[in-house]
This record gives C-alpha cells, sequence and structure tokens, in this order.
C-alpha cells in the first residue's frame, strides 16, 4: 500500500471496502477501480448539484426529497469505500428528517468540501499508480 | 467452448444504483457465476418470465407465454430500497408464481433494520445481506443454488423419463410396420400410438430404467448439453 492510500485510511476518508474493491481488480478487469470512481464521481456530482437546488428553495423545501438523495449518494460512497463523505450523508439525512434548514444547509457545505478532498485525492492516488505503472513498463517491457 | 464439467450458475442481480450493480456483477464474476444485472424489480420479473399482473387478477400474476423460463436463473439477489417495486415486493412476487418460487432469492440492504430482515427472511429470502457486500458473503450463496439445481434436475429427468415412455412404447412395437410398406406404415403408427397411450402406465413400471437410459445415450434427450437453455416443463423430443 503505497503512503498516499494509508494516509487517506488513517484519516479515515476511506475504510476496507476501498480495498475490497483493489481486490476485485485483475487481469480481466484492470481498470476496475477508476471505472468505479468515475461512475461515482459522475453521479455524486449531479447529486450533490439536485441537493444544492433543493436547498435554495425560497419557499417550501422538499425535505423528502432531499432524503432521497441523499440515501443514493450514502449509498454509493459506502459501495466505494469513501467514509467521510458517509458520515456526513447520515447527519445530512437527520437534519433533513428533522425539517431543520439551518442544518442542513451546513451539512451540504461540509458534504461539498469531503466530496471535493476525495476526489482530488484520488485522483492524486490513480496518477500515482498510473505513473508507477509506466516505470514498470520501461524497467520490464510489455513482450507482445 | 466445449461442454463445463460442472455447468456454471445464473444470477439475476437487481438493484436501481448503478454502482451497486457494476460491484455486484464483479462480486459475482469473481465467484464464477454467470450474471445478469437489470436496475428493477418490474424488469427482474420480465427476465424470469413473469409479467405484471393487469386488472383482471391482480392476485395472480400471469407468465408470458413466450418465454416459459427459458433462461434459467439459479438466484435472484436484490436491494431492498428501490423505487415503484422494491426488494421485498419483488421476493413476494417471486414466491407467490408457481413457476418461480423455488428460487432461492438473497436481499441486500445498507440498512440494519431488524424489523425489515425478520420480514424478508419470513417471506422467504435465503439471506439478507448488509451493504456493502463483501467477496466473503457470496460464499453463502453457493448452498442455496446447488439445492435447488439438485431439484430443477430431478424434475427434468422425470419429465425426460415420461416421454421416453411414449417413444420406448412406439418403437418397441414398429418393428413389423418398419419391414411393411411405407403405405401401411403410418396407418399402423397411429395405431400403435393408441395403444401405447392406454397402455403406458403398465409397461412404464418394467421398462422404465432401461428406456432412461437407452434415450440418453441415443441423443434423443435435448438436454445433454447442459450449457442450452433448460426449458421447464417442456421437454424437447428430437
Amino acid at each position: 500500500m503505497n503512503r498516499l492510500l494509508s494516509f487517506l485510511f488513517h484519516q479515515g476518508v476511506l475504510d476496507e471496502q476501498f480495498l475490497q474493491l483493489q481486490q476485485l481488480q485483475d487481469e480481466t478487469s484492470p481498470n476496475f477501480v477508476s471505472e468505479v470512481v468515475n461512475i461515482y464521481f459522475h453521479e455524486s456530482e449531479k447529486l450533490l448539484r439536485n441537493l444544492r437546488a433543493l436547498l435554495m428553495e425560497r419557499e417550501l423545501m422538499d425535505y423528502k426529497k432531499m432524503g432521497i438523495d441523499l440515501n443514493q449518494l450514502m449509498g454509493s460512497s459506502s459501495s466505494i469505500g469513501a467514509k467521510r463523505v458517509t458520515n456526513v450523508c447520515v447527519a445530512f439525512r437527520v437534519a433533513t428528517e428533522q425539517n431543520n434548514r439551518v442544518g442542513c444547509f451546513r451539512a451540504l457545505e461540509m458534504l461539498e468540501h469531503e466530496y471535493c478532498y476525495l476526489k482530488n485525492k484520488l485522483h492524486e492516488l490513480f496518477q500515482i499508480e498510473q505513473q508507477r505503472d509506466l516505470a514498470a513498463g520501461v524497467r520490464y517491457p510489455v513482450q507482445n | 467452448m466445449g461442454l463445463a464439467a460442472e455447468s456454471q450458475f445464473h444470477v439475476l442481480a437487481v438493484d436501481d444504483s448503478i454502482i451497486d450493480r457494476k460491484l455486484i456483477e464483479r462480486l459475482l464474476k469473481t465467484s464464477s457465476y454467470q450474471v445478469t444485472t437489470v436496475d428493477s424489480g418490474s424488469k427482474a420479473l420480465e427476465f424470469l418470465g413473469l409479467c405484471e399482473n393487469d386488472e383482471t387478477n391482480p392476485n395472480t400474476p400471469s407468465v408470458f407465454p413466450n418465454n416459459h423460463q427459458e433462461v434459467e436463473v439459479n438466484l435472484v439477489i436484490t436491494d431492498y430500497c428501490m423505487p415503484g417495486m422494491t426488494g421485498y415486493d419483488l421476493l413476494k412476487k417471486i414466491k407467490e408464481s408457481s413457476s418461480l418460487k423455488n428460487i432461492p432469492v438473497v436481499i441486500m440492504s445498507s440498512e440494519n433494520v431488524p424489523s425489515r430482515i425478520n420480514r424478508c427472511l419470513e417471506e422467504g429470502a435465503e439471506e439478507f445481506f448488509l451493504k456493502p457486500v463483501r467477496l466473503s458473503d457470496l460464499s453463502r450463496l453457493k448452498p442455496h443454488m446447488k439445492k435447488t439445481k439438485l431439484k430443477h434436475q430431478k424434475q427434468e429427468t422425470e419429465q425426460k423419463f415420461e416421454n421416453s415412455e411414449i417413444i420406448q412404447n412406439d418403437q418397441k412395437q414398429t418393428p413389423k410396420s418398419q419391414i411393411q410398406h411405407s403405405e401401411t406404415e403410418s396407418q399402423s403408427q397411429t395405431q400403435l400410438q393408441a395403444h401405447s397411450t392406454i397402455d403406458q402406465q403398465q409397461q412404464s413400471l418394467q421398462q422404465g430404467n432401461n428406456n432412461k437410459r437407452k434415450n440418453m445415450e441415443q441423443g434423443l434427450s435435448s438436454d445433454t448439453d447442459r450449457t442450452r437453455p433448460r426449458y421447464s416443463g417442456i421437454a424437447t423430443v428430437v
């Protein structure tokens, strides 16, 4: 495990589920982790935009709809091992259940922050792995 | 590709989340299962050959006339929380269907709600997995699939047995007709067929095992190739 990864574990950004993803990657599915993570990014950004739009409603806030989007985000974050993002979703959901507008705003800000951090770190992680693979390729040329 | 020594188990995975679908598909493939994924309960039922009930009888699902479960599904694994038809609804529909009720169903959920778990198990779910599902969880699936595959094979051999009776009776009684002229052949055959249906029950006990083995060796069974789809209840006689 490289230093960045163990750092992310230590910080609670990622949990063992991420390791499970890595274990599922092999020669038959060599890009599995990045494929899943990219789908996750795409889905999450859509959901985060929805949540922000719902919170911007001046009049009646649809807490129920927020809860639905949150459940989706929570589920997929947990499925890829994004522990901190998942935890913020939990707190956010509590706020929606209490119809707590201020609480929801705070939670959304935290969620957006955690998500950005996660995305940056995962990109970094993939870059490191890519460079490592390239370096390995130079030393051990591919026999084709 | 050739005949597999042991045919693969086929799992139908149902989840509205694209990420979870991708995950479960990978988990199942890694465990050497054949996988089909769908994103809703209604699509799952469609795949299984069961159409949604219409207005006439809301309680009895009807089977698609063209699809007698041509693709064999050995297990259904479904998410609990789905829009429209929940995993629980899907479980109920499967267990209420005479053609599908023997398929083992496993429920997955991200929430650990004991009442929900109990409800599902009571309705006939074999297992309840908490998400995220791990590779180690999947090892619990095989015993359920093996159990029903055995049952299915038993049903099939019984069906083949029945069909082979009709063939064997004809064959036994037609040696003479084969020597006869072709014009009269069809005549005698229809007569013999009438005979065989009447005598079938008496003779079946005696001829039993010989017929079965003989027909399987002769390749009359449509199911010697296990990789071909199975026809439940409708064995094709070549």
